[in-house]
């Protein structure tokens, strides 16, 4: 037996953020304030942000992967969850759910995403995916005696299982057709025997597609977003709008650039209607919400029809920026939701449209935030929403779909009109009710966080473009 | 030939934004000190682009005051200003207007005063900044940033009707903008991933690629102008908009279609622009007659001059489209002309808007009476619309006839009509509101203050100015004018520049 113990530098972040869980579960049974677990949390997370660094490698005969690519998807993860967790603190007390496993469960999500973005596997990125997703529906129904709370959890955990089977369906199949579950050995596999013309190839990569596209939101899986969005507590909502989305777009864009990369003719008819469709019903249907989360989650939905762009133009360009994108859309999504939160209050849900009559009357500074954040999901410069649409729209064009981008350029005309009016209602109605808003410092710093990104994005892209472009160097 | 101490084109851009900035932190309560400021802020920014007028040199078509930057260089994008004879004008005028906005507006805006000045601050530094920018990626976020700071002007200080309005406005241009985004990309790998305008405007490209691109610029533009038959949220947005917001969108917004006109369609799609003159003045003629017909109808007051901005616009592209020297020469002296003529009429609504809260037509009448200097200043620009010799008026609208006319008859011909129902409409709004019988809600309203006169005398000033000198003002487009028509005409046009010259002759 030559067993060889193997190299755990590049799965450092991931053992001390198993551990980071670990911890906090533990320190939920002493501590009394459960605010430390949310320190203890960001604390935590940035030192695991720390021990990235120099982390890169592959291990496990293979299986794990650090490199660029996954490097700058755990950073919108951990963006993510900082500002999750920042934004959760007030809020998940005055929803009464003031619990530990809160933030247990958040790392442990996170956790999940990040060995989705590494996995080069397809068992191990079934793995990550798993304890995203179970550790998400937890959390979506942490609201337990909510009712819509519960109903978005079984409904995220019914259609999230669904979507597993999926997945598990597509790497039965590909895993008879090739014997490897190995990213790399599939699609050397594929183009040196020439099978990508294989019809059972095909459908195990639509069943990825449609796998995947539950988790991004993609229409026609987007079956579940608007009700979990609505449901589930808004700090989670936020989460998992951008969270789960990443990964998804991070084991997307690996899977098919690597193990279908011979096989790029047939993504395009595979994705561009999920593309079309995701942006059409997302923008026309938010254009009828009332409720705010709910109009979110059809935003998401839209989103997710525009990063996809990125992945059809199917070249390096394309999945910069598709990953730009998604690093954008981390902040504004995140900002948006941030003064969503604000406005819950103490006996006041604060999440239909209306309440946000007048808000620039009272509260001028948390009014004009939300401007900024809505006019940059627009895609409006100089904010950061139009440097993350122009970069899709520039590799889709480059790579020959100029039509594509003349349909989605359309539709983001049409968004303009259900995110300006809240900038409407904000700015031109005169208020009805007196709304209070629930300040807290730690809400303070993750809505100037978000706004810096934004706006410094929006102005000077060119770092976060020249980020983007180096971690994808030798993928 | 840029030789002064500071960048002159990015003070005149980012001046207002840092008065915004310091406006931001100036205290809700302390409203004298806000307007105060805001004003200080625009007659700098006025004074420090003085130089562009004194120091700018008229023998060349080549860009002025040029400042040059890397800025995003993974896309080649550079942070590239300049000014030539087209654009130079329009800046002035983009930096007068800010002063003029925020004078008229002094009593008129009680609610949210702060926010007000910063938007119109930022509204001026963004259109500046569309006037001036050489990098078609900065062009396009000035034209857009210019949309956030106006849709709150509309919407939050507007009339009761101005959330329609303002919606309808963002709509709108938001649509036009976008194709013109795609248009954007599209050129920008065509010729080899480059956004310089000087660099793109020296290519030729394939006539069938022209011609997709010249719509799609098209569409971003004609909203903007407007032109038939979109125009229709000008005469809303115009209604509904404060009086500053109306001077902002008549003296400069609109001119930023006609500018991109110049600056973009005719030097970048030459062939494609010259193919579709047949298509443009047809366009331009209805917008003039149209227009000018459904001016005699109106009820309100700024309703009636909107349309009849539509018009006036209508001649500026007609002259434009006419891809002559004397069409395009006139058609930016018209832009300068329509800026003054109408947002000065714009300011004259307001200032009787103010003391009535009332728009109707029907709500005056011999007001000469007991107005007399308000009438005086009112029947200047009443003139100058209309296209009276002497006034700015009469040279803008009988250069771009002309150019017109040496174009097509046709189309000169029935422009020529829409002179004449011009005159009609606005005298009879003139007679209407100004003699017939006193109606008594006008009795004991107190003339014009010193504030309102020093908003308008400046335009006063160049009503005569550009009319009685024009040659000053047209010094300027030449060589920039003859540098656009070699571009589309490839050089062979000596004849048409002996038209002018003899006609600038005529003139003097």
């Amino acid at each position: 037996m030559n067993l060889q113990f193997p190299d755990l530098g590049p799965v450092m972040p991931e053992i001390y953020m198993t551990g980071l869980a670990l911890i906090l579960l533990l320190a939920d049974l002493i501590v009394k304030k459960k605010e430390v677990l949310a320190v203890i949390s960001i604390v935590g997370v940035a030192i695991v942000a720390y021990t990235m660094i120099g982390s890169s490698g592959a291990t496990f005969g293979g299986m794990y992967i650090s490199d660029g690519y996954s490097s700058f998807f755990k950073l919108i993860f951990f963006i993510n969850v900082i500002i999750s967790v920042l934004i959760s603190i007030k809020y998940i007390s005055i929803e009464k759910v003031n619990f530990g496993e809160h933030y247990c469960l958040i790392i442990t999500s996170t956790l999940g995403m990040m060995i989705m973005a590494s996995a080069a596997d397809l068992i191990v990125l079934y793995l990550g995916l798993e304890l995203m997703a179970l550790s998400t529906y937890v959390l979506a129904g942490f609201i337990r005696h909510d009712i819509k709370s519960n109903e978005a959890a079984l409904k995220y955990f019914l259609l999230g299982a669904f979507s597993s089977a999926f997945l598990l369906y597509g790497i039965s199949i590909i895993y008879g057709l090739t014997g490897t579950t190995d990213i790399k050995a599939i699609g050397l596999y594929i183009s040196e025997k020439g099978i990508a013309g294989n019809l059972a190839l095909s459908l195990s990569m639509t069943l990825f597609a449609v796998a995947f596209g539950f988790k991004i939101a993609a229409v026609p899986f987007h079956m579940w977003a608007p009700d979990a969005y609505e449901g589930a507590p808004t700090s989670i909502t936020a989460f998992m709008s951008v969270g789960p989305k990443a990964a998804g777009f991070a084991v997307l864009g690996r899977v098919f650039m690597i193990a279908f990369a011979s096989m790029k003719i047939e993504w395009a008819p595979l994705l561009i209607p999920l593309s079309i469709l995701s942006m059409g019903v997302g923008n026309v249907v938010a254009l009828a919400q009332t409720n705010i989360k709910r109009m979110l989650a059809y935003s998401s939905i839209a989103h997710a029809g525009y990063a996809l762009l990125g992945l059809i133009a199917a070249n390096n360009e394309g999945l910069t920026s598709m990953m730009n994108y998604m690093f954008i859309y981390a902040f504004m999504n995140l900002g948006a939701f941030a003064v969503i939160i604000m406005l819950r209050t103490e006996g006041f849900k604060g999440d239909n449209i209306y309440d946000y009559e007048g808000l620039a009357k009272n509260h001028p500074l948390l009014a004009a935030l939300m401007l900024i954040f809505m006019f940059s999901l627009t895609g409006i410069p100089p904010t950061a929403g139009f440097i993350g649409k122009l970069y899709v729209f520039m590799s889709a064009i480059n790579a020959g779909y100029t039509w594509l981008v003349l349909v989605a350029v359309v539709f983001s005309a049409i968004s303009a009109y259900f995110y300006l009016r809240i900038v409407m209602l904000m700015y031109m109605r005169e208020p009805k009710v007196e709304v209070a808003i629930s300040k807290s410092g730690s809400i303070g710093i993750a809505l100037g966080v978000a706004t810096l990104g934004v706006l410094a994005i929006g102005v000077y892209p060119s770092c976060l473009i020249k980020l983007a472009k180096a971690a994808l160097s030798g993928f | 030939m840029n030789n002064l101490p500071y960048p002159i084109l990015s003070t005149i851009i980012f001046l207002p934004v840092l008065g915004a900035l310091v406006l931001l932190i100036i205290s809700r309560s302390q409203e004298t000190l806000t307007k105060w400021v805001a004003l200080i802020f625009a007659v700098a920014t006025f004074l420090l682009s003085f130089p562009l007028f004194i120091n700018f040199d008229k023998t060349t078509y080549k860009m002025q005051f040029v400042e040059r930057h890397d800025w995003i260089s993974a896309w080649n994008i550079k942070y590239f200003l300049g000014v030539d004879g087209i654009s130079v004008l329009m800046v002035l005028l983009t930096t007068i207007s800010a002063i003029l906005c925020i004078l008229i507006s002094w009593n008129a805006i009680k609610v949210k005063v702060k926010e007000f000045y910063i938007s119109i601050l930022l509204t001026c530094g963004a259109i500046a900044g569309v006037f001036s920018s050489l990098d078609l990626f900065l062009f396009y976020i000035f034209w857009e940033a210019m949309l956030i700071p106006m849709y709150l002007i509309i919407g939050v200080w507007g009339g009761p009707n101005r959330i329609y309005a303002t919606i309808k406005f963002i709509l709108y241009t938001l649509v036009g903008s976008v194709f013109m985004l795609v248009g954007i990309i599209f050129l920008y790998f065509l010729a080899g991933r480059s956004f310089d305008i000087l660099e793109l405007t020296t290519k030729t490209y394939p006539y069938n690629v022209q011609f997709w691109l010249f719509w799609a610029f098209f569409a971003a533009f004609a909203v903007k102008v407007p032109m038939f038959p979109v125009h229709t949220w000008l005469p809303d947005a115009h209604t509904e908009a404060p009086t500053a917001g109306s001077v902002i969108l008549a003296a400069i917004l609109i001119k930023m279609g006609a500018y991109g006109f110049l600056r973009f369609s005719i030097p970048l799609f030459p062939d494609a622009a010259k193919a579709m003159i047949p298509a443009m003045l047809t366009l331009s003629v209805i917008a003039i007659i149209y227009a000018a017909i459904v001016c005699l109808i109106q009820k309100d007051l700024k309703r009636l001059i909107a349309y009849s901005s539509v018009s006036h616009m209508g001649f500026i592209t007609l002259g434009i489209f006419a891809l002559n020297s004397q069409g395009i020469e006139g058609g930016i002296l018209q832009m300068i002309n329509h800026g003054v003529v109408t947002g000065a009429l714009f300011m004259c609504v307001g200032v009787i808007y103010d003391r009535t809260h009332s728009r109707q037509i029907a709500d005056y009448g011999g007001l000469a009476t007991h107005m007399p200097t308000y009438a005086a200043f009112f029947m200047v620009f009443t003139f100058a619309a209309v296209g009276l010799p002497g006034t700015n008026g009469f040279i803008g609208e009988f250069l771009t006839l002309l150019g017109g006319f040496t174009r097509s008859k046709l189309a000169g011909v029935l422009a020529c009509t829409g002179v004449i129902v011009g005159a009609a409409y606005m005298l009879w709004l003139y007679q209407q509101v100004f003699f017939m019988k006193v109606n008594e809600k006008v009795i004991g309203l107190p003339d014009m203050d010193l504030r309102e006169m020093v908003a308008l005398a400046p335009l006063i000033i160049l009503v005569f100015w550009i009319g009685v000198y024009p040659v000053q003002f047209l010094d300027f487009m030449h060589p920039s004018v003859q540098h656009l028509l070699e571009r589309v005409n490839g050089g062979g046009l000596t004849q048409e520049v002996n038209i002018a010259k003899a006609i600038m002759e005529v003139i003097r």
